[in-house]
Parts: C-alpha cells; structure tokens; sequence
C-alpha cells in the first residue's frame, strides 16, 4: 500500500514547483497558472488525511470542495484583472506594473 | 513492489514534470498545456485515493473551466507571449533557494512524523474501511453541504462569493467607454 507520507511529499514538491513559479515568473498569467499548482497542491493534502484519517466523515473532502469554488473565483477575477490591465498599459509583465509603488 | 505503487509513482512523477514545465517553459500556451496534463494527474491521485467525486470535480471545474480560461487570457494577451526575452525575473535564483529550503524543511518535519521504515509507521498504509462506507462519502458530503450543524453557511457564503467574483469579473474587464 502506498504510506501517507508519499502523497504529503509529492504535494510538498508541488507546492514549492508553483511558488518559485510565483517567484520567479515575469508574466502576470504564468504566476496565476503557478497559484493554481499550489492550491492543488493543498487540495491532495486535505484528501489524502480525509482518506488515511477520517474516512467516515466527509470533513476533507467538503474542504476540499470550497477550495475548488475558491480557485475557479481567484481565476475569474485574476484574469479579468490581467486583461483590464493588458488594455491599459499594454503589459502583462508584473514588474512593470509599478504604479502602486510611487 | 506493488502494481499500486508504481501508478503512484508514475503518476506523481509526471504531475511534478508537467508542473515543471508549467514554472519554466518560455511559450506561455504550452504553459497552459502543461498546466492541463499536471490537473490530470492530480485528478489520477484522487482516484488512488479513492476520492472519485473529487476526481470528476477537478476534471470538471479545473481542466473544464480554469484552463479554459487561462487559454483565453493568453490568446487575449498574445503579442506580449511571442518575446524571446528570458521568463523570469531578476530574483529566479533567490526564488529558487526559497522554494528547495522550505521543501526540505517540510520534508524533514514528515519524515520526523512518519519515519521512512515500512511497518513503523503508526498509519502506513491506508485504513482498510468497508466500500459502503467509501460509497456512502458522496451521500454524506452532500448531507453535510446543507446541514445547519456543519458547513450550510459556508456553503451559502460560496455561493455569494462566486456570485460577486462572476460580476466582478464582467465589471473589471468590461472595456471602457471613450466618450
């Protein structure tokens, strides 16, 4: 059988894929696409204790579930974000988007 | 070595390679493709885990629609995809230490938890529960989702939140009037 520890490593190296993603990635699209990586990353975790730990309880995978709502949500908005600004600096590259900063 | 085994492991490699190539491949839609086949494998971990609902989820709403929309976000940015500028910022290597540091911390703390000795783990393999009860999971969720004890509200909160994304969304892009 396979040890619980397995699923919590790979979903360790998932979540670390997508935050040098996030880290180091100039497009503002790549670093969404790495924020998505990372919360699937999260969501293995959730069912892999639901199903080592409360099988009898749907506690894991409701969890699960909202953050799925949440990630399609995050989406919506990021990408709409991304295209409002593609349209009005003609950039989706997060280091030119300085305007905050002055 | 069981046969479970190895389709754990093929699957959670290509995952992680699929991954890679999300992190680091120059051509934005082949990103996005990537991005598809690492969702997959994820959903194929869910049906080792015997999470099939959550598998059939992640097929509809992640691989359906989130990299659906992605696709279209970059076909509506295209012209900035075609550089041959490198994709990363000035701190790649910064963010590269940051990540491999916390993988190892994080992998010395599950390792401390559940040493690497087949038979010493206090939960090695997974619990051996009846398929009925595995069955009846789905059942129960839903039970779950409405009832006033235990996740209605969040349940409901959801709902207005995807609600607000979905016209947040329409809002934010919708083009602006040149009057």
């Amino acid at each position: 059988m396979i040890p619980l520890s397995w699923y919590l490593i790979v979903s360790a190296a998932l979540f670390c894929i997508g935050l040098y993603g996030v880290l180091a990635r100039r497009n503002a699209v790549a670093i969404l696409m790495a924020v998505e990586l990372m919360l699937n990353s999260v969501n293995i975790n959730l069912i892999a204790f639901w199903r080592y730990r409360t099988p009898d309880q749907p506690i894991g995978l409701a969890w699960a579930i909202f953050v799925l709502a949440l990630a399609a949500a995050e989406a919506a908005v990021g990408l709409a974000l991304i295209i409002s600004i593609y349209r009005q600096r003609d950039s989706v590259i997060a280091e030119e988007l300085d305007t905050l900063k002055y | 070595m069981m046969t479970q085994q190895i389709i754990f492991i093929v699957i959670s490699f290509l995952t992680l390679l699929m991954a890679w190539v999300v992190v680091t491949n120059r051509n934005l839609f082949h990103a996005a493709l990537a991005l598809m086949g690492s969702f997959l494998g994820v959903a194929g971990l869910y049906v080792l885990l015997e999470a099939g609902f959550l598998a059939a989820a992640q097929l509809l709403v992640y691989i359906g629609a989130i990299s659906i929309l992605i696709i279209f976000a970059i076909m509506m940015t295209r012209r900035l995809m075609q550089t041959t500028e490198t994709p990363f910022n000035s701190q790649w290597a910064l963010g590269g230490v940051t990540a491999l540091v916390l993988f190892a911390v994080i992998v010395f703390v599950i390792l401390q938890v559940w040493p690497w000795q087949p038979g010493a783990e206090p939960f090695g393999a997974a619990p051996e529960v009846p398929e009925a009860v595995l069955q009846g999971s789905v059942v129960q969720l839903g039970r779950a989702l409405v009832d006033v004890n235990q996740y209605v509200l969040p349940f409901e909160v959801t709902s207005v939140l995807l609600l607000a994304a979905l016209i947040g969304a329409i809002v934010v892009a919708w083009p602006e009037r040149k009057e």
